[in-house]
């Protein structure tokens, strides 16, 4: 049973998507019932995968294997580790959110809606499980049509614009990686003689620096059109504004993680050496940054509600993105935590928005003001959500945003400088934003009749303000959680990092994932759950001004490991 | 090789698809007169008929494959391929000329007869293995979708695009002519085999008149298969044409036309390959280019398909590019999905286009999934098969050839032909933005509902797509396994 699992949990929005084909499309209700019962079966069936984890178990799990294209080398092979793990719950839990917030919002061609995120759900969590090259590329592709559709048939007045330019941009990038993945083929069929695109066989493989340079340019282009980071980002807001507000949830909370993942899974692992390069890597965190700043930058200059989150979403993906390539496993760590983190907070932004927008249809900004008084519900699950979404301590954004900030901050100083300004921009953007809906007098007469959030509206919200509290006060399940297969990934880029960690002991404050500290790291997780503001800033400061000692020992180890990868 | 004046049992068995499609197009002829009413249902039954004993017949001849005629003809598996490749697009065209042919008053007797002509031809080409040979099937086939081409002749566009293929057809006949005489000159023989053993092994520095001839044919077959520069007459007459007529001209002869292709080039002149690779490089990236980038402006959507017809040729031509038995593999897989797709495509215009094929512009196609979801569900599926859509056949047929053109190195081909893919995606989205996010218009609401013809006409190929995008690895082991037959 245990090795069908994940099939199982692919096949569930499959098979909810057949019986939804079957039924009338004159009953709406019916329609609408059968496709949240249908999402939230999704959600169901993936639930076991938590309780039979086993968390720091080496490698995959679940895996399920069968020949698909034996001429080709193109396996049926799927299994998860703990990021997958954490990704497919993501999206799971998302998909069903999604379905629910779109009860009253969406009346036109119901029977088509819901069978697009159903197909959706499945492309979405195909990409997150494949562990054969071929196998993600195609579900990496199929999750096109149905956003192409969602956007472009139930979305805003430029819908069609942005729903072709979404295809397109994401098509042109993934085209490329297609390259790629070729190219490591060939490789792999030079080097051992037999023909395969399973990720494990790939990973053998002992590639030129040159070679692994231009594969991963390949993939660098297929990814960050995704994630988007800057300049490719352009997408992104005529997407978000364009799609209706179940679209706008799963875009950012789960299609954009689509990238990041394959920074992790693919990029890091199978080109580990050019992942080390100063150049890809400088290149790489400037962009992040510039994204996070720019995205900072723009999104306190919208007049409309939704692009503001779109562009805070630019800014966060930096964050992400920024984390991984710091290469270390606090940056690791902290992106995929960070992913989630905007999946969530995100999500509720653009729910919150979905909620407004039925009300009054309109995003536009000035149009609000003082809805404090009116929707006191609304207002509170907002007020949540933007704190979320800033980074307030005891809520998940914090935790994601601190220990990506801590990796980067011992990758290379500068950059987590340029880095905070993104946090501090960010609480500015969103209170300001907070601050021109909700306070004040009402001084829009249109708002004053406006019905506070109904009993669905607030269910749709509460899984993700559990799963926000539960993070930022007790994230230790998620770094243990992470800690096997950010290892993993650290080892394989930095080979020996762990060992030299350990060498230079007292001064190290690598905790996450390091074998032979594994005592510290705990304790040093301990306190983090206690109150990490209370017990991490002090530490923080004190090693950025240091003793003397201190300093040279962490510029010797965050130099020399890139000396020994050479 | 001495030729036995009196052909055995063997000889006329291997023909045996030729020759029962040409019985049954002579029937047809014969009975014409006969049946009183311009259009019936009876011509398209036996044609039918035929075709499937035909496809039959060509799969049970497989299981004795060689020679037949002295050499004249090879049935290989690679003859067998494209023989049930063709015999298979003419079903697809005779399933949606049924309501075509009664919407329109066509003559049914003629259609068919003619249809059966030209495919025979094709069967000819597919299996033919001496030049002369080659020749006559493309001359059969070719004239007999000449005439289909104007096969309404009342219909001013229909003329034109009759005369057009006719006139550029027969100068690009002549240029393949041309190559033939100089191969004779120059080699002395006809036959393919002989052709490369004359040559030689692999030759830095071939004679001038080989390299001539190949030229000369390379131009003639460019015609053919509608590759650039030589693709001037395709979106004129794909757009005159009769719909089903064009949606055969897509599939049927550039399907047999690349049959030759691959077997001239790559058994004739393999050895040259390295003088024609160059060629047939630049001509797959400029038709690739040029109908990818013309096809963004179409309003027409014959127009349109025919620019993207030119487009896939030159996909096609990236495989021969590549050299290789991968290639040729990959290059038949294509063409299947091609075909599947492309028929598929033309059955949706021929459905939509009402008599006297008032709508066949893009903005016809508005509103069509409010007023028959069936219909636009199976145009969605070709259309993403031609954008290249995993789970579809156009996906694994573009993946095949540019793995294949990349284990040849065609490193700068393989980027721009990606690149060019998603260029193409946009003309194939305006479709689907057509379909699905307007009103219906005046075309989507004069629809007339699905007959059984029609509706089998969509189902098969699409279904031929999925099954191609799913499970692939049928129709390509038997691809790669005809195409090492070839040598």
């Amino acid at each position: 049973m245990d090795q069908h699992l994940l099939t199982i949990v692919l096949a569930a929005p499959l098979a909810g998507l057949l019986v939804l084909l079957f039924l009338p499309s004159k009953s709406k209700s019916l329609i609408r019932v059968w496709a949240n019962i249908a999402s939230l079966a999704g959600f169901a069936v993936s639930l076991p995968l938590v309780w039979k984890f086993h968390v720091g178990a080496p490698g995959f799990q679940f895996v399920e294997r069968a020949d698909w294209i034996p001429s080709l080398g193109a396996h049926y092979l799927v299994g998860i580790d703990g990021i997958s793990l954490l990704l497919v719950m993501l999206t799971t839990l998302m998909g069903f959110v999604a379905t629910l917030c779109s009860w009253s919002g969406v009346n036109d061609r119901l029977k088509e809606y819901y069978a697009m995120f159903l197909l959706l759900q499945t492309g979405m969590i195909g990409v997150f499980i494949s562990l054969d090259f071929f196998l993600f590329y195609i579900f990496w592709e199929l999750v096109l049509v149905p956003m192409y559709f969602i956007i472009g048939v139930w979305g805003g007045p430029r819908k069609l614009y942005a729903a072709i330019k979404f295809f397109l941009y994401t098509l042109a990038g993934s085209v490329l990686m297609l390259l790629g993945i070729l190219t490591l083929y060939f490789q792999h069929y030079s080097q051992f003689g037999f023909y395969t695109f399973e990720i494990s066989q790939l990973m053998k493989l002992q590639l030129p620096l040159g070679v692994q340079q231009w594969v991963f340019w390949a993939f660098f282009l297929g990814f960050a059109i995704k994630v988007p980071m800057f300049p490719f980002h352009t997408w992104l807001p005529d997407a978000h504004v364009e799609a209706p507000t179940a679209g706008s949830v799963i875009l950012a909370a789960v299609l954009l993680k689509m990238g990041t993942y394959g920074f992790l899974r693919f990029s890091l692992p199978l080109l580990p050496q050019a992942s080390m390069d100063q150049t890809i890597v400088r290149v790489l965190a400037a962009l992040s940054i510039v994204g996070i700043v720019y995205g900072a930058l723009v999104s306190l200059m919208q007049k409309d509600w939704k692009k503001l989150v779109a562009y805070s979403s630019v800014s966060h993906l930096g964050f992400c993105t920024l984390g991984i390539f710091s290469l270390n496993p606090n940056g690791i760590a902290g992106s995929v935590l960070q992913q989630i983190n905007h999946g969530i907070s995100t999500g509720m932004l653009f729910l919150v928005i979905g909620v407004i927008y039925e009300r009054r249809h309109t995003r536009e900004i000035a149009e609000y003001g003082g809805l404090a008084h009116v929707m006191p519900r609304f207002a509170k699950i907002f007020a949540f959500a933007m704190l979320s979404s800033a980074g307030l301590p005891l809520l998940n954004g914090f935790v994601g945003e601190f220990t990506i900030l801590q990796g980067a901050f011992e990758a290379n100083r500068i950059w987590a400088v340029f880095a905070v300004t993104g946090v501090i921009l960010g609480a500015a953007y969103l209170l300001w934003l907070y601050q021109r809906t909700m306070l004040g007098q009402v001084t829009n007469p249109k708002n004053l009749g406006l019905p506070d959030l109904n009993f669905r509206e607030c269910a749709v919200f509460a899984p993700l303000v559990v799963w926000a509290i539960w993070i930022g006060v007790y994230p230790k399940p998620y770094f243990d959680l992470l800690r096997q297969p950010v290892t993993e990934i650290v080892e394989r880029v930095k080979p020996g990092y762990f060992a030299q960690a350990a060498a230079v002991g007292g001064t190290d404050d690598r905790f996450l994932s390091s074998v032979t500290a594994r005592g510290r790291a705990d304790a040093r997780l301990d306190r983090l759950t206690i109150g990490p503001q209370v017990a991490n800033l002090p530490h923080k400061t004190g090693t950025s001004v240091g003793t003397s000692a201190g300093v040279a020992g962490r510029s010797a180890c965050s130099t020399l490991p890139c000396g020994g990868a050479r | 090789m001495p030729v036995n004046a009196y052909p055995g049992a063997t000889d006329l068995l291997r023909f045996l698809p030729e020759t029962l499609l040409i019985l049954a197009g002579t029937l047809i002829m014969v009975l014409d007169p006969l049946v009183k009413r311009r259009s019936s249902p009876l011509f398209g039954h036996l044609t039918l008929l035929t075709l499937i004993a035909g496809i039959a017949v060509a799969i049970a001849g497989a299981s004795n494959p060689g020679p037949a005629f002295g050499g004249m003809l090879m049935v290989d598996g690679f003859a067998t391929f494209f023989r049930v490749l063709v015999m298979g697009v003419g079903i697809l065209i005779v399933l949606p000329s049924y309501p075509f042919l009664a919407r329109q008053d066509g003559e049914t007797g003629a259609f068919h007869a003619l249809l059966l002509f030209s495919i025979s031809g094709q069967c000819l080409m597919a299996s033919a293995s001496d030049l002369i040979i080659i020749f006559i099937g493309l001359e059969i086939s070719s004239i007999s979708s000449y005439v289909l081409a104007g096969f309404f002749r009342d219909d001013k566009r229909s003329n034109e695009a009759a005369l057009k293929y006719f006139l550029l057809g027969s100068f690009a006949t002549a240029f393949f002519l041309y190559g033939v005489a100089l191969i004779y000159g120059a080699t002395g023989t006809i036959n393919l085999d002989a052709v490369r053993r004359s040559i030689g092994p692999l030759r830095a520095d071939p004679p001038v008149m080989i390299v001539a001839a190949a030229a000369l044919m390379f131009v003639g077959l460019g015609f053919k298969v509608s590759a650039s520069p030589f693709q001037m007459w395709a979106p004129d007459v794909y757009q005159g044409a009769p719909t089903p007529v064009s949606a055969f001209l897509s599939a049927g002869p550039k399907a047999a036309g690349f049959a030759i292709f691959l077997r001239i080039f790559l058994t004739a002149f393999g050895p040259i390959g390295a003088h024609w690779e160059p060629l047939v490089w630049g001509a797959s990236l400029l038709s690739m280019t040029v109908g990818n980038f013309a096809a963004l402006t179409q309003t027409n959507f014959k127009r349109m398909l025919a620019y993207s017809s030119i487009a896939h040729a030159g996909y096609v031509l990236v495989a021969l590019a590549a050299r290789s038995q991968v290639g040729a593999a990959a290059a038949m897989f294509y063409l299947v999905a091609y075909a599947c797709m492309n028929i598929g495509a033309f059955a949706v215009v021929s459905h939509l286009s009402g008599r006297g094929e008032k709508y066949t512009d893009i903005e016809d196609f508005k509103g069509l999934a409010q007023k028959q979801p069936l219909t636009a569900a199976m145009l969605t599926i070709f259309l993403l098969s031609l954008i290249g859509v995993p789970l579809t056949g156009g996906f694994f047929g573009k993946f095949y050839i540019f793995r294949a053109a990349l284990e040849s190195h065609l490193v700068w081909l393989t980027v721009l032909g990606l690149l060019n893919s998603a260029v193409a995606a946009y003309y194939y989205l305006r479709i689907l933005v057509m379909m699905y996010m307007h009103e219906p218009g005046p075309a989507a609401e004069a629809v007339e509902p699905l007959s059984p013809a029609m509706g089998a006409a969509l189902i098969l190929p699409a279904l031929g797509t999925l099954v191609l995008g799913i499970f692939p690895g049928w129709v390509l082991d038997f691809a790669g396994k005809s195409s090492e037959l070839m040598r």
